[in-house]
């Protein structure tokens, strides 16, 4: 009993210290007062000047665009190479795999300015293109990782059954193979979504100074101050997202109740 | 329709030979092709431009070859940035440590009941941009913040942390927690409740199954999180930049502010002793994660 | 076997939730004894088990261990020891390391240790294993690791939970023949838990049937094979035909409307009752010299039988018979009296529990 309730201080302890911050920002965001240090009152004034700042709505446009269009863009492209690293031998996969490792075992710092060293050097101007390369480049690795423990679960005799059913191979992906190891791709869609919207590092070194992103934008105005816009489109991005994981969360809770019972 | 054909020919008869050759390789060297694309960008965006590191390390603004970029890092200003760098992020290594396997335990304990929900309450933070988050800690460790107005109104002395070194490890303890947690998390849940049981049932207690079975097995998860918060602590120059002020320099504020300054050359160069180091850890966790993959990650 | 009661469970209950496991269970277990608890899955055996293993606390009743009440032990203080459904072997040691777990544990000597991983593998065949690594073995022999690994520790019992459960048929019926001779060396008390009759059957001394949360009947094989004592367990052991049938008079049974001598008495007149014909008790005769008549409607070649479906007085009858009746052709049934076994209807709501689902 007494571990039980030392057990829940704990993780009470930890959850305090990882939501903390993210509570004074949400309260930030309803500060009158333009500086950080000091409480002004509440207010809704800058969830209102938010959509008029053009500054933050572009670098918002730019960030969901470009998480979006990577997030595809590498679900399509890793989907692919976890399918045909599947089918490989164990020496080549295990070198495309290292490979694959690259990107996330190495610092975001030295990544970004590769990129940015390579894009100089083919004489590519630095901004939305490059920014789209460089996190489809991150992206990809995530997407295979979610990709190929489902190929791995999956009887490799289905697809030899659909062929031997008279399916073609390209029917029998999109009809056998592709809704098996569907909710793997969906979670590296998603996962390579969330680290596009959330890098700053790698964006910082090869996004020019034409374009922003939120991260970027919000780096530049670290040293005068954030504009309490930021806090507002923050708070709103997550309390959005916190939505939308609880009604995913309701419904898989809902699924899995007559599961349980066994 | 060729295929099918092949196949049932194969189910009834045994085909000759060759041709059960020729149908294989055909199908395979199809499937091999989809990597294709993923092999080309690889190679274009990460082998070429870790190359391409390597090339302005080792020469100079005319192209020569030259070690002075690398030798830069024995300056007093470069090396002193390196060692803080590596002090505060192996104390940080070691307080995540600290900090997550006993929460990773615990949250082994509850996981039948409410698994996924918990793993995403460690997740959920990474959705609210992190340099916002690490700017939110400037507000709690402030001469005037929040940790400092609780302390006076109890009239205990206030702590001055905002600035120093105390307040970049925080930063980044808090930042890597999550990538801690989860890959020990995720190894310790996979561990047999059967093979616990059984340690007892030979007689072991509480202490000594954890120690000779619950500890051992979950070495992998360990070695990866160690990576996973050692290798962006050790780089980092945001959130020294947040929190540290200008006064303390790490080895990445360093890195960056050559290359802003436009000096590639001796950035790629710093860069590279960098990189020594996080080879070393990747060398380290690639001996214990052989079997999955890197897949303990996520 | 002795008489001598070396476990007792005294009104065991345990329930997850709404879900109730084990009701009021009662069971002895003897000295030396080979001991089944066979059922169905979810009948409430593995838990049993776990209790006496002591990975499960019972919300009420007692486990008595050689007269001592042991039911909050932790399983480290318990003198038996478990060998688990999938192994659970130590996948990060060696072979010999798995074994010498425990005894390091006691703190038994270097050389105690080392000649007992010799005396342990020779006893399950695998000499020359010690510096393996458990997941370079087979399923069949990670078992027998598993059985060593149990039985260095001289356990005064040892509990098998389905141990034989992931392995391919042969293998299963040669490790139940090297069982029953580790039991017989050995020289202690198994308790086994298994949902498969026929390994049932081979090796124990007693089994006990259960389904859900109940005991449906505990006796020697024979016992139970011969003698089932409901619905249940007729049909969980073996083929049967089992057909709801009401009693004329002492040693006569109505049977789909044609009456059966049988040997049964003591049964009120006209009480309904289910009747139990093991497939291999019916024999097909001419027309003339059965009690019933019927027609072949199926036919199957089985290797030592025939198993045939005989359609007679409306109902389908299982038949095996070593002599062949081609489909279609008109047969005479005959039962020998001594092969009928009655039973009672389920009264109680115990016995309502036992009800084979369709």
């Amino acid at each position: 009993m007494v571990k039980k309730i030392f057990e829940r201080f704990y993780i009470g302890i930890i959850l305090l210290f990882l939501y903390a911050p993210i509570l004074i920002l949400i309260m930030l965001s309803f500060n009158k007062s333009k500086s950080r240090a000091r409480w002004g009152g509440f207010t809704f004034h800058w969830y209102k000047e938010l959509f008029q700042n053009e500054d933050i709505m572009n670098a918002l446009y730019t960030t969901l665009i470009i998480a979006f269009l990577s997030a595809l863009i590498a679900t399509i492209i890793g989907t692919a190479a976890a399918i045909a690293m599947n089918s490989m031998k164990r020496t080549p996969r295990t070198i495309l795999m290292a490979i694959t490792n690259i990107p996330m075992l190495n610092a975001d710092i030295v990544t970004g300015i590769s990129l940015m060293l390579i894009f100089v050097a083919l004489r590519f101007t630095l901004g939305f293109t490059s920014v789209l390369i460089a996190h489809i480049t991150f992206n990809i690795p995530y997407v295979i990782l979610s990709v190929m423990p489902k190929l791995k679960q999956l009887n490799p005799h289905t697809f030899e059954a659909a062929l031997d059913l008279g399916a073609s191979p390209v029917y029998a992906f999109f009809k056998v193979i592709l809704p098996d190891i569907f909710s793997g791709v969906i979670s590296g869609f998603f996962l390579a979504f969330t680290m596009s919207l959330d890098d700053f590092v790698i964006t910082h070194f090869t996004k020019g100074p034409e374009i922003n992103t939120l991260s970027t934008k919000i780096y530049t105005e670290v040293r005068k101050g954030i504009k309490p816009e930021m806090y507002a489109l923050s708070t709103l991005l997550f309390v959005t997202v916190l939505l939308l994981l609880i009604i995913i969360n309701r419904k898989g809770a809902e699924k899995k109740v007559p599961l349980k019972q066994n | 329709m060729k295929v099918p054909l092949n196949v049932k020919n194969k189910m009834f008869q045994k085909p000759a030979k060759d041709s059960d050759k020729e149908f294989k390789i055909g199908r395979v060297n199809q499937v091999k092709l989809l990597s294709f694309p993923y092999i080309i960008w690889m190679v274009g965006f990460i082998i070429i431009p870790l190359l391409m590191i390597l090339y302005y390390g080792l020469t100079d603004r005319d192209n020569n070859l030259t070690f002075k970029n690398i030798a830069l890092i024995s300056d007093p200003i470069n090396r002193k940035a390196l060692l803080l760098a590596l002090e505060l992020s192996l104390i940080s290594t070691i307080i995540c440590l600290l900090l997550a396997y006993p929460l990773a335990m615990v949250l082994r304990k509850n996981h039948k009941t409410s698994n996924s929900f918990i793993v995403l309450i460690i997740i959920l933070p990474m959705w609210m941009n992190f340099l916002l988050r690490t700017i939110a800690w400037q507000n709690i460790l402030e001469k005037t913040g929040i940790i400092n107005s609780i302390l006076q109104f109890f009239h205990l002395p206030t702590l001055n942390i905002i600035n120093t070194s105390a307040a970049i490890i925080l930063g980044m303890v808090y930042n890597f927690l999550p990538f801690m947690v989860l890959p020990i998390y995720n190894v310790l849940v996979k561990v047999d409740k059967d093979v616990i049981n059984a340690a007892r049932d030979l007689g072991a207690n509480g202490r000594q199954t954890f120690l000779k079975i619950i500890l051992p097995l979950s070495i992998p998860g360990v070695v990866s999180g160690i990576t996973m918060v050692f290798v962006p602590s050790l780089t980092t120059f945001v959130i020294s930049t947040i929190l540290g002020g200008s006064k303390i320099v790490l080895i990445g504020n360093v890195i960056e502010q050559q290359f802003r300054l436009g000096n590639w050359n001796t950035g790629s160069g710093l860069s590279l002793v960098l990189m020594v180091f996080i080879l070393f850890s990747m060398a380290i966790l690639s001996k214990y994660d052989k079997e999955s993959e890197g897949s303990n990650l996520w | 076997m002795t008489d001598n009661k070396l476990i007792n469970l005294e009104n065991i209950s345990k329930s997850y939730g709404d879900n109730i496991v084990l009701d009021e269970l009662n069971l002895y277990i003897r000295e030396n004894e080979f001991l089944t608890l066979l059922g169905p899955s979810g009948c409430g055996k593995t838990t049993t088990l776990r209790i006496i293993g002591g990975f499960e606390t019972p919300d009420q009743g007692r486990v008595i261990f050689e007269g001592k009440d042991i039911t909050n032990l932790p399983p480290n203080e318990r003198q038996l020891n478990t060998v688990f459904q999938k192994y659970a072997l130590f996948n990060h040691m060696t072979i010999s390391e798995n074994i010498a777990f425990g005894l390091k544990i006691k703190k038994k000597s270097k050389e105690y240790i080392k000649d007992k991983i010799k005396y342990a593998l020779k006893l399950v065949n695998l000499e020359g294993y010690e510096n393996r690594m458990p997941d370079s073995l087979s399923g069949g022999q990670q078992q027998r690791i598993a059985i060593a690994r149990a039985i260095v520790n001289e356990p005064k019992v040892l509990l098998l939970d389905e141990p034989l459960g992931a392995l391919d048929l042969k293998l299963r019926q040669d490790m139940q023949y090297e069982l029953i001779r580790l039991k017989n060396e050995l020289g202690i008390t198994f308790i086994y838990v298994t949902h498969d009759q026929e390994e049932a059957l081979t090796m124990s001394d007693t089994i006990v049937v259960m389904n859900q949360g109940y005991i449906q009947q505990i006796g020697t094989p024979e016992d139970i094979y011969n003698e089932p004592k409901n619905a249940f367990v007729a049909d969980f052991i073996g083929d049967s035909n089992i057909i709801a049938s009401t009693m004329v008079e002492d040693r006569l049974v109505n049977i789909l409307g044609t009456n059966f001598p049988c040997v049964d008495t003591g049964f009120g007149r006209n009480q309904p009752v289910d009747v139990v014909i093991r497939p291999e008790d019916i024999d097909l005769v001419k027309p003339e010299d059965g009690i019933i008549q019927g027609r072949v409607t199926s036919l199957i070649f089985k290797g030592v039988h025939y198993e045939m479906d005989v359609m007679a007085n409306g109902h389908e009858w299982l038949v095996h018979s070593t002599d062949l009746f081609p489909v279609g052709s008109e047969v005479g049934l005959y039962v020998d009296p001594f092969d009928i076994q009655i039973m009672n209807k389920p009264t109680s709501e115990d016995e309502e529990a036992v009800e084979i689902e369709e």
